[in-house]
């Protein structure tokens, strides 16, 4: 008994390895493997109802309907015992990565699916337990053989779930990191750059690059940074901002920031910026009127009567 | 590498087209200096376009130049700095105080346009 524990989890650790008996062993594996997965074909109503209700009770998958629970069970049931019989993890590799694609929007965990995958593993292998339990020799021989691929396909399945969870968030950054940092020209030479959020490090600098090359493409000589959406920053970022301004300059454009919240202003006073470098006006309003006044526009209020003309 | 100095109007113009060597820069330095009252200029556009590096010498150097210019009686504004270069100076803690800065060539001469008289130093150039 504790010899097979042992040869059980040896093969558990290195799923890839072909095992010590070699090409005949491998054989024989295949040839209980083909049996076990006709064994399970057959009970497949019985086993995947038994499974869906284990899902159930294990409160998964609460996101979806107990239709799609079922639909979504049948065809992974499919595909697991198609790659228990194949050994072929490319299908159900693509498989997951579909599944995966599909559930995550709904908001399905990573617990859920790897939960789900294992409970699988454990319904098969209840039902192999009691065909092949009679026969302590036979049953060893089908769960050496049933162990390595059913881990393998677990393995697969977690992974693919995780890695097109890490895709989409890798997207998503870089939506973020698109829509965050606005750059907007609202006069001839006249940017303005809103700044909504919460301001790390990275979108710091994100934002400067922005700015720097949005000055070089409008040709814009004033930027009115808006700060009015953002809450507050450490040290670090603040110098960041201040270091922006001055870089700014050196390309040509000024800055006028405006809607500095308190905290900002106190971060700022406290990492000693120089006032003298950076005019602040109190909101975007007011920033801009400055602005437009630097560049020599002027707005005039046309009276109604006149527009009427 | 000499880098060239137009007479344009009453400005000169000098366009650094590739990195220069600490040496070449003082050799621009004392040329501009020198042909600022020669060609009794009233303004001076230097253009770091072609800069992708700035160190702590380069921007001592274009400080001194400029400062120098202005005794000299005539105005400097430096144009062209790249943004990359516009930071990483400003991260180095080299933000070229009190030297005005426009975005390329062109700005620059607004710039210079715009700028009011000095009336001072232009009769003191003066024959």
């Amino acid at each position: 008994m504790s010899e097979n524990k042992g040869r059980g989890r040896d093969r558990t650790l290195q799923p890839e390895s072909s095992g010590p008996g070699g090409p005949a062993h491998d054989e024989t594996h295949a040839e209980v493997l083909r049996e076990l997965v006709a064994h399970l074909r057959q009970n497949r109503t019985q086993l995947r109802e038994v499974w869906a209700s284990r899902i159930m009770s294990a409160r998964f998958l609460t996101a979806m309907t107990n239709e799609e629970i079922m639909a979504e069970a049948s065809s992974v049931y499919d595909n697991y015992l198609g790659a228990l019989e194949t050994g072929s993890i490319e299908a159900l590799e693509a498989y997951a990565r579909d599944l995966s694609e599909r559930i995550i929007p709904r908001g399905v965990e990573t617990h859920e699916v790897v939960g789900i995958v294992l409970l699988l593993r454990d319904v098969l292998a209840r039902s192999l337990f009691s065909k092949y339990g009679q026969n302590q020799q036979v049953l060893t021989r089908v769960l050496d053989a049933y162990e390595p691929a059913a881990n393998r396909i677990a393995t697969t399945v977690a992974v693919g779930f995780v890695q097109e969870r890490e895709r989409i968030i890798r997207q998503q950054q870089e939506a973020i990191r698109e829509l965050s940092t606005p750059v907007l020209a609202v006069r001839e030479r006249l940017l303005i750059l809103p700044i909504i959020g919460i301001l790390d490090p990275q979108r710091a600098r994100q934002l400067t690059e922005q700015l720097l090359r949005g000055i070089r493409i409008n040709r814009a000589r004033v930027v009115v940074m808006d700060l009015t959406g953002v809450p507050a920053v450490d040290a670090a970022v603040a110098n960041h901002l201040v270091q922006t301004v001055e870089a700014a300059r050196l390309v040509g454009a000024d800055v006028i920031v405006t809607g500095l919240a308190p905290e900002l202003a106190q971060t700022l006073v406290t990492i000693g910026v120089d006032l003298g470098k950076m005019a602040t006006v109190g909101d975007l309003q007011g920033g801009i009127e400055e602005a437009e006044k630097l560049l020599g526009y002027k707005v005039v209020l046309v009276p109604r009567a006149e527009t009427a003309q | 590498m000499e880098v060239p100095i137009l007479k344009q109007r009453n400005y000169l113009i000098a366009s650094v087209q590739a990195v220069l060597t600490d040496q070449d820069l003082i050799n621009l330095r004392d040329r501009l200096v020198a042909q600022v009252g020669r060609f009794r200029s009233v303004g001076v556009i230097l253009d770091v376009t072609g800069l992708d590096v700035m160190d702590s010498f380069s921007v001592r150097t274009l400080r001194d130049m400029a400062h120098m210019i202005r005794l000299r009686g005539a105005d400097t504004v430096i144009v062209g700095i790249q943004p990359e270069v516009a930071f990483s100076m400003v991260q180095l803690g080299l933000s070229l105080e009190g030297v005005p800065t426009a975005l390329d060539l062109e700005e620059g001469l607004a710039y210079l346009d715009a700028r009011p008289k000095r009336t001072v130093s232009r009769t003191m150039n003066e024959p």
